[in-house]
């Protein structure tokens, strides 16, 4: 079939050509972006060579913003718009957040999620977090020279839908391709398992800035499988900032403190809860801008009192994903330590007590996760020929369900089911003649609704007149290889359909998004237009490619007016692709979409065909 | 999708996976061909590809995680061999269980209860332990009845029983939470 010759900046005019694909590590304290060159993963450094970019990000009146380094240096005099560990506000409403009151932020709560007012106006935490996103995304592309084909852009296990959504949201905020939200344990597994070619049964145990997971895998050749994941998405190194905090302006029995002297001592916290890892004690000296001198000394055996609640409290959901998992300490071959947290030595101490074995350090815990999130972008992006890529299975870390009556729980997806999955249930009306039904999805383990998360309300109308209990109102739920929810309901007793397909409500509808987008783009001055008509084409150009090598390795299963069809679709959006006309192209795309539709099912079919061919069938 | 379906998404689990229809499954072969699927069908494998493409792959993967998830299952896996019969199991309307068997389960909700209020994860441990060997069993006794025998009415009984235990072992996981 005729190739396609056009090639935009950055894209790849052939199918097999190396694709420029990152790992994105969206930290709570920091974030680092890596990639795969010459078939080894490593960390993009920023023009003076620093790996990690503090995930800080600073709103000026003028409208400009500082991330990273510069951010951070102006925290303390800036605090209110400095917004330090965003990740904690993802998909999350003002409720939600433990110790708010510590931060000193305007904080506006707003539907789903909050939003803080800055000096540039109000943000919600996916602008912000696109912030620190697009940094690296231009870090890349400087260092890379070229456009990114996609990136991979982890995310805590622990996260719910509403958490996975707003970081979705913010990767296509960014202007990145999201090409999977990948867990973070998992990327750690995939480095250490690729690294040291480990098999058998491994936790990574993974305390970060903000979150805790811990996760347990099954690693053999080829394939990594999440066997069980747990944890707690508001626990993590800020905790212990928090609590040495607390522990100071006790010692120096200080009044209320002003933003700015809040912001100053909890940076003095953390810097040295750092130092304890490698010394006895620390002194925390700060000057107060009432002119009060702050000057306590910390010491090893007074931090690990003070944190001991919360070591502890990391145990919990080690023990409940071994129970998930139904195995014990024993079985378990190695920990692999994720996360600057870990750096502890009270953790080192607590994990290797509890596992009864010493934790594994060789990788550093910073950045594993950026590169195993690179490893696996560049096996998404096609990279990696077949054969020498590995099947990565993970799960769901929380059970969806729907509101019954009573505001009781029916779960539909249970929590470690392995993903995609999809699962439906029925429902039926309970009145004479009801015309509608009104559902709550929620996430979570608890029996009561009020103990879940909800994340999303919808209404099945149009239901035709019957006696109570006639109708036949399935729902289902599907869940993607992103571990995001989709829900849909279906009435089907008359043969009568209606159907609703709803997107949690912590996500930004696309309407938001192109908003968003937008506003950000007459800021910058750039042409709302002109970067549609670049993200259709490149939509375009992926598909036509795709559809190329899709017909390249199976043409056979087509007649040849199936054929021929496929082709004329694919030749009409080629003719269109120089048009500058984005939503014919966007049409044209959608068209050899439906187009396909049929071939890749067949495929599908082909694929399984083919990978039980040659197999024993037992005596059938 | 019904359109373009072929045998892969057929809804005899055991006939995706290109195995024999039988309880006493050989693990392996079920583990070595489900990730021979995966590897031809899932998402990863298609991350660039056109939405037809990445829809279909979703369809397939998730047919084929539920198949797997069925399979890996011993109660699930006797309830879809015995659904393949045509033996309705009939769980949720036939619960005229054996009145020895109630009073056992009585008593082992009894004990579970008594573990909790009293805090008592050693009691908790010989519950489990106990669970865990009367599960075996049954799943023996299940084997037989379909596999040798083809006593599927026997087996289904069975089953129900089976149930019952996989609920109370459930609660057991809940009691050690609240334990923590």
């Amino acid at each position: 079939m005729a190739l396609l010759q056009i090639s935009e900046p950055g894209t790849s005019p052939a199918p097999h050509e190396h694709r420029l694909a990152v790992g994105i590590d969206l930290g709570t304290t920091n974030s680092l972006v890596a990639t795969v060159r010459s078939g080894v993963a490593s960390v993009l450094p920023d023009a003076h060579g620093r790996a990690l970019l503090p995930s800080i990000v600073r709103y000026l009146p003028d409208g400009r913003v500082e991330v990273g380094y510069a951010a951070q240096a102006r925290q303390a005099d800036d605090p209110k718009d400095t917004i330090v560990s965003v990740k904690r506000y993802m998909g999350r409403g003002v409720k939600d957040v433990t110790h708010i009151e510590n931060a000193p932020y305007d904080f506006v709560d707003a539907p789903g999620m909050l939003q803080i007012r800055t000096a540039a106006g109000v943000k919600s935490p996916v602008e912000i977090s696109a912030e620190i996103l697009k940094v690296l995304r231009e870090r890349a592309e400087l260092s890379l020279q070229g456009n990114l084909s996609g990136a991979v852009v982890t995310v805590p296990a622990y996260f719910d839908d509403a958490q996975r959504q707003a970081t979705k949201d913010a990767g296509r905020l960014a202007g990145l391709n999201v090409l999977r939200l990948l867990n973070e344990p998992t990327a750690a597994a995939i480095a250490y398992g690729l690294e040291n070619a480990s098999e058998g049964v491994y936790a990574v145990y993974d305390l970060g800035g903000g979150t805790f997971d811990l996760s347990i895998l099954r690693l053999s050749r080829g394939v990594f499988e999440v066997v069980a994941t747990s944890g707690d998405s508001m626990l993590g190194g800020d905790d212990f900032d928090q609590r040495v905090f607390c522990w100071s302006v006790e010692q120096a029995k200080l009044a209320p403190l002003s933003p700015r002297d809040m912001r100053l001592l909890l940076v003095k916290a953390r810097e040295a809860k750092e130092f304890l890892t490698f010394h006895s004690e620390a002194g925390i000296t700060a000057k107060l801008s009432s002119g009060e001198l702050v000057d306590v000394t910390l010491d090893t055996e007074t931090f690990c009192r003070i944190t001991q609640t919360l070591v502890h409290k990391t145990l919990g959901p080690v023990r409940k994903a071994l129970r998930d998992a139904g195995l014990t300490v024993d079985e378990i071959k190695g920990v692999v330590m994720v996360g600057g947290a870990t750096r502890m030595p009270q953790i080192q101490r607590a994990v290797g007590e509890f596992f009864r074995r010493d934790p594994l350090n060789n990788l550093d815990p910073d950045k594993v996760v950026a590169l195993g999130a690179a490893m696996q972008a560049n096996v998404l992006a096609g990279n990696r020929p077949q054969g020498e890529d590995w099947l990565l299975l993970d799960v769901i870390p929380l059970s969806l369900g729907i509101e019954t009556m009573g505001g009781l729980v029916e779960k539909i997806i249970p929590r470690n089911t392995t993903i995609p999955a999809a699962r439906g249930q029925e429902f039926t009306t309970f009145k004479d003649g009801q015309s509608a039904m009104s559902f709550h999805v929620v996430q979570g383990e608890r029996e009561l609704v009020s103990d879940c998360r909800s994340l999303a309300r919808f209404e099945l109308k149009g239901i035709p007149p019957m006696v109570a209990g006639a109708a036949r109102v399935r729902v289902t739920f599907q869940v993607d290889a992103d571990g995001l929810l989709s829900v849909a309901a279906k009435e089907n007793t008359t043969g009568a359909e209606a159907s609703v397909t709803v997107k949690p409500s912590y996500g930004l509808a696309d309407a938001d998004i192109e908003r968003i987008l937008r506003d950000s783009f007459e800021h910058a001055r750039e042409d709302v237009h002109a970067r549609a008509l670049a993200d259709q084409r490149v939509d375009a150009q992926r598909l036509l490619e795709a559809t190329r090598s899709a017909l390249q390795a199976d043409g056979q299963l087509l007649s040849a007016e199936e054929t021929s069809v496929i082709e004329s679709s694919a030749q009409s959006l080629e003719k269109l692709m120089k048009s500058t006309d984005h939503r014919a192209i966007k049409r044209a795309a959608d068209a050899l979409n439906r187009a396909t539709e049929q071939f890749a099912g067949r495929r599908m079919d082909e694929g399984i065909r083919r990978a039980l061919a040659g197999r024993k069938i037992g005596s059938l | 999708m019904n359109a373009v379906a072929g045998k892969a998404l057929t809804s005899n689990h055991f006939e995706l996976f290109g195995l024999e229809p039988v309880f006493a499954l050989n693990a392996d072969s079920l583990d070595s061909a489900y990730r021979d699927i995966q590897a031809k069908v899932h998402p990863d494998r298609f991350a660039h590809a056109g939405d037809a493409e990445r829809r279909a792959s979703l369809q397939w993967t998730t047919r084929v995680n539920e198949a797997y998830r069925t399979l890996k299952d011993p109660l699930q896996r006797a309830k879809h061999l015995l659904e393949l019969r045509g033996v309705d199991v009939a769980f949720e309307s036939n619960t005229a269980m054996p009145a020895d068997f109630l009073v056992q389960q009585m008593e082992l909700r009894e004990s579970l209860e008594e573990a909790v209020a009293a805090k008592d994860a050693a009691s908790l441990d010989s519950l489990r332990k106990g669970l865990v060997e009367e599960k075996s069993r049954l799943e023996r006794n299940i084997g037989e009845s379909i596999d040798a025998r083809g006593d599927y009415r026997g087996a289904a009984d069975l089953v129900r029983k089976l149930m019952f235990l996989d609920r109370l072992d459930a609660e057991v996981d809940l009691a050690y939470e609240a334990l923590e």
